[in-house]
């Protein structure tokens, strides 16, 4: 098989865009990635398109109707919060897989603002509120209290992973905030579910992403290789039987598990990675991945977050972009937004929160659900 | 609309005669438990082996949060919880009659299931459910 490579890649600062379409907001991004590699939409032999609000509204060909319609087939991801990732990775398989040799993915959300989430069918009675919460801040909540049981973590540690990611975002122009949140700032803040206050809470925002993925043949053709990003590893998982599942989604099991092929795709380990975007959706959902992408044993996620490891100039930087919680979490563009961020790093273009002499880093994303989907890249020359 | 409480959810048992109780699904091949009906396990795939089980009325804090923030018309602060039952069968409810503040919640504390009145809650054609809650054990 050949090997795939990322060769445009590009993000649109997330913000709030309620005069606009979601094609409109995505086409902004497919175009910014065309451009990144000088290529047109007359050269994409394929669209991979991920939305979650308009799963069922053709995205993807309305996207094509702003930016020219060639033809191309086109493929409409939902994946929950790892939309993004998913139809990056049906791209690279399918390029992977020689059916293409230079396709198109596409991330694209439209949020309002507000609590997602929520227990309870349609009949009855609703159950919010009546058998516990449904809401996303305290399904995360239960599962960063449930990493506190384990291994003694504190509303500190996990409240520094917020202080620390806002302090990120302060050098990132295209996430949704820069803003410095100190310690005392995020532990006072409104508590919307406890450990979880609202500075803990990623933002709602609408965004897009977007990667044009080519062969390796190709793209020495095309004279392309120079800012390549090799795609070392792309897995997808679901969630593996766990005994608590039916009340209590497993963000763990699916992380470990993607982890574990992952690394062995790549043929490398968690020591070789330089820097890491994980799925901080809550500041109690980022400490729990240290471990599960073993970076760390389970037992050491706080003092990681303490001695600061994690943070930009760390042994092990994790989401230098600001993050969900910073940046935004435009559900359906956030997978491709973290590769983005990964490559931006990898090409040495990332400006003043540049992670130096980056050469591999690794990208996750969890759908609630539950999917994980990472991706290992490595810079090609 | 009905005379009596209709269970909240599909897993909470009414009898004409007796007192409420949890009913589970015990898998006959690798004896897991589940809530609410299924034919096939999801642990070990095997087809046709559940049967009906009574949950017992027993179990440890597992995990909570404190929802301080809900959807609107939903009273707060409360105690979301994750509770393992004493067979192991996992169960998320409220607990109640404890302050909902972390100081008096500890990881493991003993709780009991409890029946009562879903919060005032009524459906669409004004009939009146019974829920389940846990509280400490005393």
């Amino acid at each position: 098989m050949t090997d795939a490579y990322i060769v445009g890649v590009d993000m649109i600062k997330f913000g709030r865009f309620p005069e606009k379409t979601v094609p409109q907001i995505g086409a902004q991004a497919a175009l910014m990635a065309l451009d990144d590699c000088g290529l047109s939409i007359q050269h994409m032999q394929a669209l991979y398109c991920g939305n979650l609000g308009q799963a069922s509204g053709m995205v993807g060909q309305r996207l094509l109707q702003e930016i020219g319609q060639t033809g191309i087939p086109v493929v409409n991801v939902a994946n929950a919060c790892a939309t993004g990732a998913t139809a990056f990775r049906e791209a690279w398989a399918s390029v992977k897989a020689g059916l293409y040799d230079v396709v198109l993915a596409v991330g694209v959300e439209q949020m309002g603002k507000g609590l997602l989430g929520g227990a309870g069918g349609k009949t009855g009675i609703p159950k919010e509120g009546l058998m516990g919460s449904g809401t996303m801040p305290a399904v995360f909540a239960e599962a960063g209290m449930e990493h506190a049981r384990h291994y003694g973590t504190t509303f500190e540690q996990f409240a520094k992973v917020s202080v620390k990611n806002h302090h990120h975002s302060t050098l990132n122009p295209k996430a949704m905030y820069q803003i410095e949140t100190p310690l005392e700032e995020v532990m006072n803040a409104e508590m919307i579910s406890y450990p979880n206050t609202k500075l803990m809470c990623s933002v709602n925002v609408d965004g897009s992403a977007a990667a044009v993925i080519c062969s390796e043949k190709k793209a020495r053709e095309l004279g392309l290789m120079d800012r390549a990003i090799k795609v070392r590893a792309s897995v997808l998982a679901s969630d593996p039987w766990q005994e608590r599942d039916l009340v209590m989604p497993d963000v763990n099991s699916c992380t470990q598990k993607a982890a574990k092929e992952a690394y062995e795709m790549a043929g490398l380990g968690p020591d070789d990675i330089d820097l890491i975007e994980l799925h901080d959706c809550f500041a109690t959902a980022e400490i729990l991945h240290y471990g599960n992408l073993g970076i760390c044993k389970q037992e050491d996620a706080g003092r990681m977050i303490d001695e600061g490891e994690v943070a930009l100039g760390g042994r092990i930087p994790v989401n230098v972009s600001g993050g969900l919680l910073s940046k935004g979490h435009p559900l359906g563009a956030t997978g491709i937004a973290n590769i983005y961020e990964v490559s931006t790093h990898l090409r040495n273009e990332a400006g003043a929160r540049q992670v130096e002499g980056a050469k591999i880093g690794l990208t996750h994303v969890i759908g609630l659900g539950s999917a994980c989907a990472i991706h290992v890249l490595e810079r090609a020359s | 609309m009905s005379n009596q409480p209709l269970p909240a959810v599909p897993y909470l048992k009414i009898p004409g005669d007796g007192s409420p109780y949890l009913e589970g699904q015990k898998c006959g091949s690798c004896g897991s438990t589940f809530l609410g009906e299924r034919s096939v396990c999801s642990k070990c795939g095997a087809r046709d082996q559940m049967s009906a089980v009574t949950l017992p009325n027993s179990g440890k804090l597992y995990s909570y949060s404190i929802v301080y923030r809900s959807f609107p018309g939903i009273e707060v602060p409360y105690i979301s919880a994750i509770v393992d039952l004493d067979d192991g069968t996992a169960i998320k409810g409220n607990l109640i009659n404890v302050e909902p503040d972390p100081a008096n919640i500890a990881f493991d504390m003993p709780v009991e299931v409890v029946f009562a009145d879903a919060l005032g809650r009524k459906d669409a054609d004004g009939n009146s459910y019974l829920s389940y809650f846990f509280q400490p054990k005393t």
